[in-house]
């Protein structure tokens, strides 16, 4: 739906990126650090850090330290950025419903 | 990790039957205009009546775009959808959220139309995954959910 698609914010088009994506579906997996998300990418452990910055930035993962690593885990805000959408797509959906019925009541009152 | 279904109710002035009905026959004619994944705008969005019926648009030089796939069909009171459109909008017969629609008697007259969108943590899921999660895919479930019909329709067991 390309209006809505303008409205998602960013979060959605982050995951555009195959390799992005890739690595965002191994962190909803389960936390993990930048090593463990690296091994067996075809893409340089510097290249999947500056995936998880994007991401990071989009809203769909968060991070935190443990120890000297950092853990990256999903970030239930992005997924609710989804939501939102929704939300608001079936408020505007269920309103137009309501008034089609009433304009049918209106022209064929059974 | 899960996201609180959508749930929105709207109550309208006609019977349940009725409103069901409307919601469903032709539904281009109430459905909001820039609603749709198609390149063109829609000249229908068609709701195909039975369990395992598509639900798509299709707009004017006759291009669908399947939106879901219908999973209980049960008037004039419930249907089961699966909105299987992903987080990038594009149709995925591997993914699958639920909408459930139900019509029912509102208190004072009319129909009260309830909506539920649920199963939206998915929209995070990777679809192979999901379909591995879920036991064999879109296929096995639909299969589930036809036996589930057909065990609980009062109407087919008066009927049949």
């Amino acid at each position: 739906m390309p209006n809505a698609l303008r409205a998602v914010p960013n979060a959605f088009s982050a995951l555009g990126d195959p390799t992005r994506r890739l690595i965002f579906e191994r962190v909803a997996v389960a936390p993990s650090a930048v090593g463990a998300l690296a091994a067996g990418l075809p893409v340089s452990r510097p290249a999947v850090s500056q995936h998880l910055r994007v991401l990071k930035e989009a809203g769909l993962v968060t991070e935190s330290a443990d120890g000297a690593r950092r853990i990256y885990r999903l970030d239930p805000r992005g997924i609710a950025a989804m939501r939102d959408w929704l939300d608001g797509h079936w408020a505007a959906a269920l309103a137009a419903f309501e008034q089609f019925v009433d304009e049918q009541q209106e022209d064929d009152p059974s | 990790m899960t996201i609180a279904p959508i749930v929105r109710t709207v109550t309208v002035k006609a019977t349940p039957a009725r409103a069901f009905d409307l919601f469903v026959s032709n539904m281009e004619r109430w459905w909001p205009l820039s609603h749709h994944i198609g390149k063109t705008p829609f000249a229908a969005v068609v709701m195909e009546p039975t369990v395992g019926g598509r639900w798509f648009e299709r707009d004017a030089s006759g291009a669908e775009c399947q939106w879901g796939t219908v999973m209980a069909w049960e008037p004039p009171s419930r249907i089961l959808l699966a909105w299987q459109l992903n987080n990038q909008f594009e149709f995925d017969p591997a993914f699958l959220t639920e909408v459930e629609l139900s019509f029912a008697p509102a208190d004072g007259g009319g129909a009260k139309v309830t909506l539920e969108h649920r199963n939206l943590e998915r929209f995070g899921v990777n679809a192979e995954k999901l379909a591995g999660e879920l036991g064999g895919g879109w296929p096995t479930i639909l299969a589930d959910f036809v036996g589930y019909a057909d065990a609980n329709s009062v109407e087919r067991e008066t009927t049949s």
